[in-house]
Order: C-alpha cells, then structure tokens, then sequence
C-alpha cells in the first residue's frame, strides 16, 4: 500500500500523479539529495541512516563501480582509480587542471574537445560520468524512499560555474537518467532554504566555508529575482586545512622526531577532525593517541589553544569578503542578511569573526551542511507543481555578458550581465563588404570592449547570403539562454532566410578568480577600453572608406575626374591610409571627414550619372515612386 | 461517527502543522478518480467550510467534507515506515477493494 504525504490546500494529486522532486546539492567533497514531503524540505538517508554521500567514486577492473563510503575508504591503497573532488575537475581541460591544481592523485589524458578525462583501470573516465555515479546513487535512495520515480530534479551549482561546467553538470544528469528542471545557484539555494526569498529587497551575504573550499556571494533580491552582485573566495581553503593545522600541532606537541608514515599521518589527521567537531560544543577535548614507538596517552586541546591555531587560515576567509562587497559596490549597511553555509561555519571562531566583520546577527538555524540541498528541495518542488501558483518561480542571471565580435575585434554586447534568465535577444547585423556571401559569428563572454580580452566560447557560419552591396544585407543574430544558463546562438540573413546556429557546449571552463578577474578587470580598464573602442572604430570606418573610394575611382575615374581633381582626391586618401594605424581616433576622424569632404563633388557626379542611367529609356510612368 | 488517528500519525501531523505555521488542521477526503474508484485526499486546512465536519484527536484536528465521510466513517490514520519510505495509511474498515498501489479504493 502506498504511502501518502499531505497536500498543500487543492493540491492534493491523483494516484499515479504523483509528482516527485529533489534538490540535489552535488558537492566536492559530499553530496545530498532533500526532498519536500508534508510541506517540509528534509534531507534523506540511505540505509544506513547517512545523509551526507562522500563524493567519490572509484572504478574496479572487472566493471564494478563503487560511490560513497565505499569509494572513499579505498582512497589511500588505490588513489590512482578512486576520485575525490571531480567537481573541481568537471568541465575542465587537462592543461588548465595542470596548470592550477597540482594536488590531484589521478592522471590525465587529453581529449578532441579539451576536456579532462581520467585514466583508470576501467578505461578514460570523463568527469562526467564520475558526477553522473554520484547522482545515480542519490537517485536511487531518494526513489526508494518516496516509493516513486523522480519526476525531475534541481541540482546547484556554484554561482561562478560557467556554461562549459553548467552544461557539464547537466550531461551528468541526463546520463544519470534524471530530467533537470533546473540548475540554481548554491548560495540562491541557501537564501531560499531560509526563505529570503520572501523578505523585502536587500542585499544578502552567503557565507559558505565547506570541507575543501571557501566561497562568498553577495546576492540582491530584486523583484522575486536573486541576482548575483558578486563572489569571492578561495578555492584551496576549508575544514580540511584547518584540520591540518591542528595534524601538526599533535605532532609538535609529541615531539616526534622520525618521518611519519602515510596511515600514522591518516591516524592523526582523523583525531585533529574530531577534535576539531567536539570543539564547536565543547570549551576542551582530550585527544587519546596511540603511536607505535612514539606515544600513547591523552593531550588536551581547550578551545582557546585551537583558537589560537586556526585564526589565522579562519582570518583569510574575511578579505573575499571585504572584496566582494567592494565589487557588489554597495555598503556594508546594505546588508541584510548574512547566511552560513558549510560545515566549517559551526565553529564559534569562523561565527564570532563573521559576526565582528558584518556587524550583525547571523543566520545559523539550519545544519549548514544541508541548508543548499533543502533550498534546491523547495525548488524543486515548486517546479514540479506541487504548489499553489501563487509561490513565485525563482530566476538566475546571467554571470557574465554575452555578445558578438564585430569588424575591429570589437565586441557588441547582445545579453549583459545579471540579465535574469531564461532571456531572448536579437540584433541585426549587415555586411561589411560588396557581394559578401558569408558571415563568421564568433561568440565572446567578458565584461571588456575588445574580443582579444573576452573569453572566446564559440564559431560559426552564416552561408548563401544573397551577393548585395556591402550594408545591405540584414542579418538577426538571436541569443537564447535556457533556464538552465545555457546558450543558444542563432543567425538568419532576413531576406533569403538562410539560417545556422550553434549551442554553446564550450570545451573548456574558467576559473572562478578567472571571472572575478574578468569583472575586475572590465571596471578597471573602463576608460581604456573606450577609447579602445572609439579607435578601433574609427579604423573600420576609414577601412570602408578607402574600400569604396578605391573601387569607385577604379572604376570611373577616368569619366568623372580630370588630372588636378584625381591629385587631390589621391593625396586626401593618403593621407588616410597613412593615418589609419595612428592610435589617436580624433586624427582618424579628421582624415575620413577630409577625404569625404574633398570627393564629394565626385561622389555627386557618379550618383547622377547612375540616376541618369537608370532613367535613361524609361518612361515617367514606369518608374514606382 | 468517527475518523481516528493513530499517536504516531497525530505528532506526525501536528509537527507538520507547527512547521507550516498556519493552518486550521488536516483535511482528509475522498475524491473519485484512480485506477479503482475513489481516491484519498489529505491535505493542510486553512478554512473551515460549513459542510465540513471536525473530529479531534490526540490534539489533532481533523476535517472531513460530510460526503467524504460517509466513506471514511471509522477510520483511523496511521503513519507507517516502510524501509527508507514513510508515509500516511488509512485503515479504512468501508473498504471494499483496493487497487494494488492503494491510493485508491471502492467500497
């Protein structure tokens, strides 16, 4: 017999209508999958009662894949087939993890498309089929619990993944046999679980200090929709280091002066991780070791001696904080709430700090280490259509600027930052050249006026356009992003409607400070970039100039000009050609205007001629004014 | 007349209640539909309506529709565990057949 939930008033669904969701918060270090049931977002158990799933997954040669627990408890003998944090890998290229991250255990191999993939005994592993094991799992514990299949799922992510690492995130899915209603946001995710979304507008700081990594977002609440103001953080900072931290102090304290072994060490950074918990109750804990040769016994850790050991790693955790809102550009009193997220945010230390930096109450109410799952729940359940239509839908933004690379490597911006999503945009573009017959698209991300400073996400081409003067030709470039955050570019030349498009599945992804860099980088160099622009826009147009006064004189100077006209039309356009690489636009400017002033009296004499030959053997009646 | 809740279901119902922070108590009903006649209905409550009949049990406050209770009458609703799902149970004495998944029933 099945077992039945209670409805929301009305919302009570007929047998077999049933519609499960999930959150599901697919961590680096664990994931977790919550549901809502009787008008509550809980987090659910496997088997044996754990919520929290070790990301990990390890790959055995006979095909057998293990997740979880299982994986992770073979992690030292076989590091080289067991995968930890691939979150930090997904979406990634092999040159980039080389580059930034050189503490993986796992090797490499390059791929066609960039993207990394891991060698293991049962063959190369893509990122994505490792978080699509985790999701399996979580799958298959949330349909044994709730008796059903899932009718689809919200999975977060973090708030700088961009669509490379998105769109990664939502292959896992699809291979894990799941239908995405959406990807959100973590710290959206945890503003949701404590029902921000229902405050009045203001700003809203997201704390989330996890096992491997640190994040802050600042997010504004806007008309029911979050935007993304900023984030900060540092990728290489969490619990696990402070855990380090207090590994070394045991190890100062006991004075050993041999080399530890790989499992003694194991042995103590396990005790540090205790020690490290029972503090957040407790003022002193008592660490009882026993080391082979070299100690047995108990040390006491009181909470101020730990204090004192992390404060300084705990400290490095404020000057992101201090950077996002300077980029957010608003006021510490602006703030309206701040949100703890992670499991390192239950020690008083990292609570007392944040408090002291915020200067104002914290929210700590929920578990930390499931508040993202059951914010992605509540989610989920309201795109399932579990509730009344009254709740509003919660959107995301956009992170970055999208556009198009125009003539001068320019880039022309057709979806601006914090854009809220799902969002259409169009523009027409034309042709730059007499009889051109095709047009390479070429899609940027970035903040910045030139292409050569934005992120290049992809190419494509427009064929059989109609040969027509240059100009003539109107082109709609169309700019989709799904709910998800993910782009679709269309291009179709309006009057022979030819068509071709792309889906942006960039190969490789950005670093999180890449972004932040990006923004940064964009407000500093505001200034220099539009003169950059007006430069390089003056360039295209002295370009087009010469182009069409060389073909006009090519073609009838001889009828319209005599000698000492053709000298002075010559010295007009070179005297442009020799300025156009002149890094003063005013200059360029001058000298178009010169040569536009100096041939007008040619250029008039070509149109009448031209009109005179179109009428030429036409009746008045003929002609369609 | 009656409809009952088991302890279990009633802390179950109030604890839920106490989280959603309004409502007036649990709605319980039937509806035709389903693969074998009639289905259940439970729901929060907001409002009382006329035609409603309430019973309180264990501190629970149950609503009923008269015309629902004509099939519910003696009932008692129980919450059960069944490996990792939980869940709400009618045992409901008017039942005739039920369909396999038990969501719905006839008389």
């Amino acid at each position: 017999m099945a077992l039945l939930q209670i409805s929301e008033p009305g919302q009570s669904t007929t047998p077999h209508q049933r519609r499960f969701a999930a959150g599901i918060d697919l961590g680096t270090t664990n994931s977790l999958v919550a549901t809502v049931r009787n008008g509550k977002a809980e987090t659910l158990a496997d088997e044996s009662k754990k919520e929290l799933l070790p990301s990990v997954v390890r790959y055995l040669s006979n095909g057998e894949i293990q997740t979880g627990e299982k994986a992770l408890s073979h992690s030292i003998e076989d590091p080289k087939n067991t995968i930890i944090s691939s979150k930090r890998i997904i979406g990634r290229s092999t040159k980039e993890l080389i580059q930034t991250d050189k503490n993986h255990t796992n090797e490499f191999s390059h791929t066609e498309t960039g993207t990394a993939k891991i060698l293991t005994v049962a063959g190369e592993i893509s990122p994505i089929e490792v978080a699509s094991e985790i999701l399996k799992n979580l799958k298959n514990r949330a349909e044994k619990t709730l008796g059903d299949e899932l009718s689809g799922v919200v999975i977060t992510v973090p708030a700088y993944f961009d669509d490379a690492q998105r769109q990664a995130t939502k292959d896992a899915a699809t291979l894990a046999n799941l239908k995405v209603f959406r990807l959100l946001n973590e710290p959206t995710a945890a503003a949701i679980a404590y029902g921000l979304d229902a405050e009045s507008e203001g700003a809203i700081v997201v704390y989330d200090f996890g096992g491997g990594t640190f994040d802050v977002s600042i997010l504004q609440l806007n008309k029911g929709v979050f935007e993304v103001l900023a984030t900060a953080g540092d990728t290489q900072l969490g619990g696990d280091d402070l855990d380090l931290l207090i590994a070394n102090w045991i190890t100062k304290k006991l004075d050993i002066q041999f080399e530890l072994d790989k499992s003694t060490l194991r042995y103590i950074y396990n005790k540090a991780k205790y020690a490290k918990e029972k503090l957040t109750q407790e003022n002193k804990v008592a660490i009882d070791l026993d080391i082979d040769q070299a100690f047995k016994g108990t040390i006491i850790l009181t909470r101020n001696k730990f204090n004192e050991i992390v404060e300084p790693l705990v400290k490095k955790t404020i000057s992101p904080c201090r950077q996002a809102i300077r980029d957010a550009n608003i006021n510490k009193t602006e703030i309206k709430n701040v949100v703890m997220v992670g499991g390192s945010t239950r020690i008083p230390l990292v609570r007392q700090l944040v408090t002291d930096f915020f200067e104002q109450q914290i929210h700590v109410d929920i578990d930390p280490d499931k508040v993202v799952a059951l914010g992605a729940a509540i989610q989920a359940d309201i795109l399932a259509g579990n509730k009344p239509d009254s709740d509003m839908l919660l959107l995301d933004v956009n992170p970055l600027s999208l556009g198009i690379e125009t003539m001068g490597g320019l880039v022309e911006k057709i979806i601006s930052r914090n854009t809220t999503l799902p969002v259409a945009r169009a523009q027409e573009f034309t042709t730059f050249k007499e009889g051109q017959t095709a047009l390479a698209i070429h899609v940027v991300q970035g903040e910045r006026e030139l292409v050569d400073d934005c992120r290049s996400l992809a190419r494509f081409e427009l064929h059989g356009i109609p040969p027509m003067v240059a100009g003539a030709a109107k082109i709609r470039v169309t700019f989709q992003i799904d709910a998800d955050g993910l782009l679709n570019v269309s291009a179709r030349e309006t009057i022979s409607g030819v068509e071709s498009q792309i889906t942006v599945k960039p190969s490789y992804g950005l670093e999180s400070d890449e972004i932040e860099n990006m923004l940064r980088s964009s407000i500093k160099h505001a200034a220099e970039d539009l003169g950059m622009r007006k430069l390089r826009e003056q360039q295209v147009a002295a370009k087009r100039e010469l182009e069409a006064i060389e073909a006009a004189l090519l073609e009838d100077a001889d009828t319209h000009l005599n000698a000492e006209e053709r000298t002075k039309i010559d010295a007009a356009v070179d005297q442009l050609r020799a300025c156009m690489e002149d890094s003063d636009s005013a200059i360029i400017k001058k000298a178009i205007k010169n040569v536009e002033q100096v041939a007008s009296f040619y250029v008039e004499r070509r149109m009448n001629k031209n009109i005179q030959q179109a009428l030429t053997g036409h009746n008045v009646n003929d002609i369609n004014i | 007349m009656a409809i009952t809740l088991t302890p279990t279901a009633a802390n179950r119902v109030a604890e839920f209640l106490k989280n959603r922070g309004k409502g007036e108590g649990l709605r319980l009903g039937v509806k035709p539909s389903g693969c074998s006649g009639m289905a259940y209905v439970i729901e929060f409550a907001d409002t009382i309506e006329d035609t409603d009949v309430t019973f309180v049990d264990h501190g629970v406050t149950v609503i009923v529709d008269n015309k629902s209770l004509i099939y519910l009458d003696g009932t008692e609703l129980d919450f059960t565990k069944e490996g990792l799902n939980e869940g709400f149970k009618f045992n409901n004495p008017n039942v005739d057949a039920e369909c396999g998944c038990g969501e719905s029933f006839t008389v």
